[in-house]
């Protein structure tokens, strides 16, 4: 079992006739996934490998049954393109793109309201439930099916926990990227009361990061919900304040946003939060035991 | 982004929002023709720098006439203004604003930025003018009126109106408050703001309601529609000049106090890094993002900047290849210390596809470092080659 993403899902890559689109499609087919359709404007009728290219994605939606978009267009044009994919009835919108502007993201944020579509990303590196799907950007073969659900701000530092979970046999139900932008579909909270629900998650790994106050928001959630022991990692314990760390939502503003700040809810809220992004896997190991 | 307080003026005053009259100076030459265009009367002499806390630290004041406008204006240009956020050693002065005095009644707090948890812009607003919001917000927090904007539909007449009677004003000056509120936000849509903080607001004598200060910031991601005004507002003295180096070669660095140079791909793990090194007893020297390829140019730019600060005692290769595979971004470390000459001790750590060969390479090119396994592995030998 797994959450979001599983053998069933049917994906429509948005953009996939550019080269970032095309290369990572052809990844996520490689790696067993069913690609079933591109989307393109103007591009319709083509195909890329053995992929129908669309105009528009309700119609890859009407006729190949996509329910998952995955989203590689250049950030002036991915707020639209987010919502072209709610719009056609998409029922998970994973958004690879970086730079996409806040104030683009927040009319994003508007226009789903009370739209049945879960949203992903952006700037992310997508989400993959090993040996079923991997919708995203990230190395398949380091991951191994399991039990430890992976929730992370980040790409690499999630591939370095991944890493550490597999060497150690703790194999992964889902990992999920939900990215460094300030306003992003999915926060920590949502994709812990997945997990909390799934059948065959035993244990989440959550890796946040300085600024915002999504970290604190889910130590509660933890408190309150949580049955299933979470592990945790804040990375930018030395970020100095009122700079943007790589990530537009990384940044200590005003005093708020940081990692002290952070790791003290969590531990407060019964999550075992390492120090070393090194103790991952072996802080999962301990919590299992 | 950030901007001058002058130029965060100019632009409120173009979409409508009353400013105090001001001439931006940049030579003590041009003092005069300021003070004469405004009256030659009292005026402020404001140092303008990509920081706050301008007034306390010696930056901010009211003067007589001209002889002593030119005389403080001397003092302030080409000082080294120390505020609480400029850290000790301060920032020069190269730009004055020349501002008509106020005849002020009462100071109030305007700002608008993104609540990040309610998804949304979210205006708040004090009659604690001039103290900093997050001091209010801590000690106070009844004085501060916030009001939540829908995005999609964008600030309303109504929600203005709440903040103006909210704030206290009355009779006619409520409708004039309403309306600069509604003209800010606009500007705050229509340029990018990440931040828009008048702070203090003023209500003058005769009634009338400005913004006496600005501090405008940009959201970088909308760069690109802003082209032809972004790039002549950047100051590139107000920038660190290895981080604009840096952005040259797409490099993301940011430059920091410690001992030991980092270079990453993804900003998380390039966070992680420092705090790992931290862990193991010295202090990171910058977080540098190298990006996903981790190519040879881009390796050896990034030791050229790394390198390029001083306190620099040894540095720490960290990346994980994941589409990339490790043997290739090992070839292109060996071939970036061809092209930089390296004078302290290197320690490089590859993870992911192909890192046992990617060792190996490392290890047999010959060329003086040392090969770490693990995160934990690198931290320690790197932190051990220096101390």
């Amino acid at each position: 079992m797994s959450i979001l993403v599983d053998k069933n899902s049917k994906i429509v890559v948005q953009g996939i006739t550019g080269s970032e689109g095309m290369f990572h499609a052809q990844q996520c087919i490689l790696y067993g996934t069913q690609v079933v359709a591109g989307v393109t404007p103007g591009k319709g009728g083509q195909k890329m490998d053995e992929v129908p290219v669309f105009n528009t994605v309700a119609d890859a939606v009407a006729t190949t049954g996509a329910n998952v978009s995955l989203i590689f267009v250049p950030p002036p044009f991915a707020a639209d393109a987010i919502m072209e994919a709610v719009d056609a009835g998409i029922e998970l919108v994973v958004c690879i793109t970086e730079g996409i502007p806040t104030l683009d993201m927040l009319k994003v944020k508007a226009f789903m309201k009370g739209k049945k579509a879960r949203m992903i990303g952006p700037n992310c590196p997508g989400i993959i439930t090993p040996d079923a799907a991997k919708v995203g950007i990230m190395p398949g073969f380091i991951h191994k099916a399991g039990k430890v659900g992976v929730i992370s701000r980040s790409g690499t530092l999630t591939y370095e926990a991944v890493k550490q979970l597999t060497e150690r046999g703790l194999g992964q139900s889902t990992c999920i990227g939900i990215g460094g932008d300030p306003i992003i579909g999915s926060r920590f909270i949502d994709l812990l009361e997945l997990f909390e629900a799934d059948p065959d998650t035993e244990a989440v790994v959550m890796i946040g990061e300085i600024g915002g106050s999504a970290e604190e928001e889910a130590a509660r959630f933890v408190s309150d919900k949580m049955t299933k022991p979470v592990i945790g990692f804040i990375a930018g314990q030395t970020a100095p304040p009122g700079r943007r760390m790589g990530h537009a939502g990384a940044i200590i503003a005003g005093g708020k946003g940081t990692a002290a700040e952070k790791m003290a809810a969590m531990t407060q809220a019964g999550i075992h939060v390492v120090k070393s992004p090194a103790d991952i896997g072996a802080t999962v190991v301990k919590a299992l035991a | 982004m950030k901007i001058h307080e002058y130029q965060a003026k100019a632009l409120l005053q173009e979409a409508g929002v009353s400013v105090p009259q001001g001439v931006p100076v940049f030579d003590l030459d041009q003092v005069e023709a300021a003070v004469n265009e405004l009256g030659g009367g009292t005026v402020v002499v404001k140092a303008q720098i990509h920081a706050g806390g301008r007034g306390k630290g010696g930056g901010v004041k009211v003067v007589n006439g001209l002889a002593e406008a030119k005389q403080v204006a001397g003092e302030i240009l080409g000082m080294q203004l120390v505020t609480h956020q400029t850290g000790p050693e301060g920032k020069k002065v190269q730009r004055l604003l020349i501002e008509e005095g106020m005849d002020i009644k009462k100071e109030y707090y305007f700002g608008i930025v993104v609540d990040r948890s309610r998804e949304c812009p979210v205006i708040m607003a004090s009659t604690e003018g001039g103290m900093e919001i997050e001091k209010v917000a801590a000690e106070t927090p009844e004085k501060i009126i916030k009001e939540f904007i829908d995005p999609a539909l964008g600030l309303q007449s109504f929600q203005a109106t709440k903040i103006a009677y909210g704030l206290g004003f009355t009779g006619k000056v409520v409708r004039q408050a309403s309306a600069l509120f509604m003209n800010l936000y606009k500007v705050f849509v229509a340029q990018d703001c990440s931040m828009v903080e008048i702070n203090p607001l003023v209500e003058t004598g005769d009634g009338r309601v400005l913004a006496l200060d600005a501090k405008v910031n940009f959201d970088d991601n909308a760069a690109y529609r802003h082209k032809n005004v972004w790039p002549e507002l950047r100051d590139l003295d107000e920038e660190e000049p290895l981080e604009i180096e840096a952005s040259k070669f797409g490099l993301n660095y940011i430059k920091l106090d410690g001992e030991v140079g980092c270079m990453v791909n993804g900003a998380g793990l390039a966070m992680a890094t420092m705090d790992i090194i931290k862990l193991a007893g010295a202090e990171p020297a910058n977080f540098l993002d190298v990006g996903g390829s981790a190519n040879a140019e881009a390796v050896a730019n990034a030791f050229r900047i790394i390198l390029s600060d001083a306190n620099v005692k040894a540095v720490l290769v960290n990346i994980f290849g994941g589409i990339v595979r490790c043997d290739r971004i090992a070839n292109g470390i060996i071939e970036a210390t061809k092209m930089v000459d390296i004078k302290v001790p290197l320690v490089v750590r590859l993870e992911g596809t192909n890192a046992e060969e990617a060792a190996r390479i490392l290890e047999d090119s010959g060329i003086e470092m040392t090969v770490a396994r693990g995160l934990a592995d690198a931290a320690e030998k790197v932190v051990a080659s220096f101390k």
